[in-house]
């Protein structure tokens, strides 16, 4: 099955400069019910984005109208905990297509790369400029082009390189499928079960 | 041949085909499911026109999203109930063996693996559940997955990973009174704190784990996820034969003798290379308790809370805002905090052993007044044990009840809830914010702990009991 393709997304960025966002932040467990993919987005960081009487907390940054974008830059360790997938259905649900940190928990970067969400690790004080930056002005653009892996400040800022595997990115780039590419070496799989037994 | 470490052996046995600048096509013995995780998994499958390739080598149980009480009636919530009931609906259709509610074998996904003796060592076993790295105490290469995995393993049998890094963690020497293998994981884990093992596939050796039980190793792996690492394994021994020739499945098998054979061989090779080694010395570790809002914020329960100089100026923003969250100040010392909660249960601390640790220290006292206490077998098996050991009349003389096997207030999405503002000891896996309900404010101990917590209805330190 196809899915979206990512090649370069130009954007401004909404700031969480926090540490070892969990999964369990990111989507609650209570949320997790549904037998669909679709719709976890209106709860995603329901407990910071909404007080217990179910109002907005003004002072969360998803509430804050002078931020807005596609990129999320959060704190080190982004996505640690639970492995649910649905922290990245609420991210990509939301409208986020990059989250950029200093470092992602394993789980969480599986889930975002087989989920069309593209995780940027750049170095940890360059994510503290980033932050200091969209923090003075919010209308910051940022530059994500996948085929030279390059993240940059718009308009001139100077490209920091980022890892992805050769492998992922061409997934990403042409919206390719793992489990098309599983399929279709399904023989191969049959030859190594035959190989041990 | 050049030298391996176990966790070598056992993955490049499994690797089917290597992807160049990729990640290793990784062939899965033993996949696990259950209701929250896999729906989309099953719709992924339908949208596909694709059936199950191996059913035979995946088994489901519903533990996550289930009432701990009145499990023969209705599930009360209506999502939950439907969710339960697709489990059942699609292990159905696809030909795969589940274990429901009221199923004698059902309970946690992580303590029915183990106990029904389908972990095996040598094996590559995935979950959609962080905590599968449980089943690395018998020497298998296991770790949790996304529900986008979770559709891999169910139509090939496979999934796409890259291969992490190597650690190993030496812990030597006796534990001291009081001191459980759970204060020596979290004791692990605020010295590497909660991201210190990312990347990593975790060995634990030394003579410290080599003296540990089958359950208690268990503790130990479960809670690698704690700082971030891919998984945990211990290497197989005669600690883990002996328990596994107690499992019928296993006991019963003809080839039990060469398996056996087999299994003495996974480990790691003399000087084999690991990408990073830490040792610790276990007579440094006490009984321990965290104070924040994630796992590696722990420290001894007599010691008092960092002051904001001891930590990083670029985390002290997060440490701050994780001590408002639990109503404590820098340098505060927890002993003798009130507590309104406690909870033994779960994939960490819900086996037998635990509830026999938790019994012998309230045997012939009494639950405090303040307490609300949730005690929930991690499986029917578990619970039926209890009973056979009357551990259920000690728990009962003292003011407790045994409730039915689930994840219960681990994770809180059924009704096992801890109320905002209140303190909870809990012998589970995590302490983050509104884990164990929305503004609850979750203290992680060991089962000892929480028994002295339960009879004395404050923090207290176990060894005044024992």
């Amino acid at each position: 099955m196809s899915k979206k393709k990512f090649e370069i997304l130009e954007s401004r960025c909404v700031p969480l400069p926090l540490e070892n966002v969990d999964t369990d932040q990111i989507i609650p467990a209570r949320f997790l019910s549904a037998t669909t993919r679709e719709g976890f987005g209106e709860n995603l960081f329901r407990d910071w984005r909404y007080d217990k009487t179910g109002n907005k907390n003004t002072d969360f940054v998803l509430n804050n109208p002078t931020y807005s974008g596609e990129v999320l830059v959060a704190g080190k360790n982004f996505g640690s905990g639970s492995s649910r997938e649905h922290a990245v259905w609420a991210i990509t649900d939301y409208g986020f297509r990059v989250v950029v940190s200093s470092f992602f928990a394993d789980i969480f970067r599986n889930n975002s790369l087989n989920n069309g969400l593209l995780p940027v690790i750049v170095p940890e004080k360059y994510l503290k400029n980033l932050l200091a930056l969209i923090k003075k002005d919010p209308s910051t653009m940022v530059k994500i082009d996948l085929g030279k892996q390059e993240f940059s400040v718009m308009p001139d800022g100077e490209p920091i390189k980022f890892e992805i595997n050769a492998y992922k990115k061409e997934c990403l780039m042409k919206g390719l499928d793992d489990i098309d590419y599983l399929l279709s070496i399904k023989d191969v799989i049959i030859d190594y079960e035959n190989s041990r037994n | 041949m050049s030298k391996q470490t176990l966790f070598d052996k056992i993955w490049d046995s499994h690797v089917v085909r290597s992807i160049e600048e990729g990640p290793d096509v990784l062939y899965i013995d033993r996949h696990f499911i259950h209701e929250v995780t896999s729906p989309q998994a099953f719709a992924g499958l339908r949208k596909r026109g694709i059936k199950v390739f191996r059913p035979e080598q995946t088994l489901a149980t519903a533990d996550h999203n289930i009432p701990t009480k009145d499990q023969d009636k209705p599930i009360k919530d209506e999502k939950s109930r439907i969710q339960v009931e697709q489990l059942a609906k699609n292990t159905a259709e696809f030909g795969i063996n589940y274990f429901g509610l009221n199923h004698p074998n059902n309970g946690i996904v992580h303590v029915v693996g183990p106990e029904l003796g389908y972990t095996l060592p040598g094996s590559t076993i995935v979950c959609g559940d962080s905590h599968t790295s449980t089943h690395g105490a018998f020497g298998a290469v296991a770790f949790g997955i996304g529900t986008s995995e979770v559709e891999m393993v169910l139509s090939t049998q496979c999934i796409l990973q890259p291969k992490p890094k190597k650690m190993r963690i030496n812990v030597n020497g006796a534990l001291g009174k009081g001191v459980t293998a759970k204060d020596v994981i979290l004791y692990i884990i605020s010295q590497l704190s909660t991201g210190g093992a990312t990347g990593y596939f975790v060995e634990y050796a030394g003579t410290t784990f080599k003296a540990m039980s089958m359950e208690e190793r268990m503790t130990v792996c479960n809670m690698s996820i704690e700082m971030g690492a891919r998984g945990g394994l211990i290497a197989p021994d005669e600690t883990t034969f002996e328990y596994l020739k107690t499992i019928p499945a296993i006991s019963g098998r003809a080839d039990l003798p060469q398996l056996i054979g087999k299994w003495e061989k996974l480990k790691t090779d003399d000087g084999a290379e690991f990408d990073r080694e830490i040792s610790f010395d276990a007579s440094k570790i006490k009984p321990m308790i965290t104070y924040g809002t994630n796992p590696g914020m722990g420290m001894a329960i007599n010691d008092t809370i960092p002051e904001v100089d001891d930590i990083n100026p670029d985390t002290s923003a997060s440490f701050l805002k994780s001590l408002d969250y639990m109503g404590f100040t820098p340098g505060e010392k927890l002993e003798g905090h009130t507590v309104d909660y406690v909870f033994l249960g779960s994939c960490t601390n819900g086996r037998i052993e635990d509830f026999r640790a938790f019994a012998k220290l309230v045997k012939g006292r009494k639950k405090a007044s303040n307490i609300t206490a949730l005690l929930v077998p991690g499986s029917k098996l578990v619970e039926k044990q209890a009973r056979e050991e009357g551990l259920d009349k000690i728990l009962e003389a003292a003011g407790f009840e045994l409730r039915q096997p689930g994840c219960s207030s681990c994770l809180a999405m059924n009704e096992d809830k801890i109320p905002a503002g209140k303190y909870a000891v809990a012998t589970s896996n995590r302490n983050f914010e509104g884990r164990q309900g929305p503004g609850a404010r979750t203290l992680l101990a060991s089962p000892l702990t929480a028994a002295a917590a339960a009879i004395t209805g404050k923090i207290t330190d176990p060894r005044k009991f024992l």
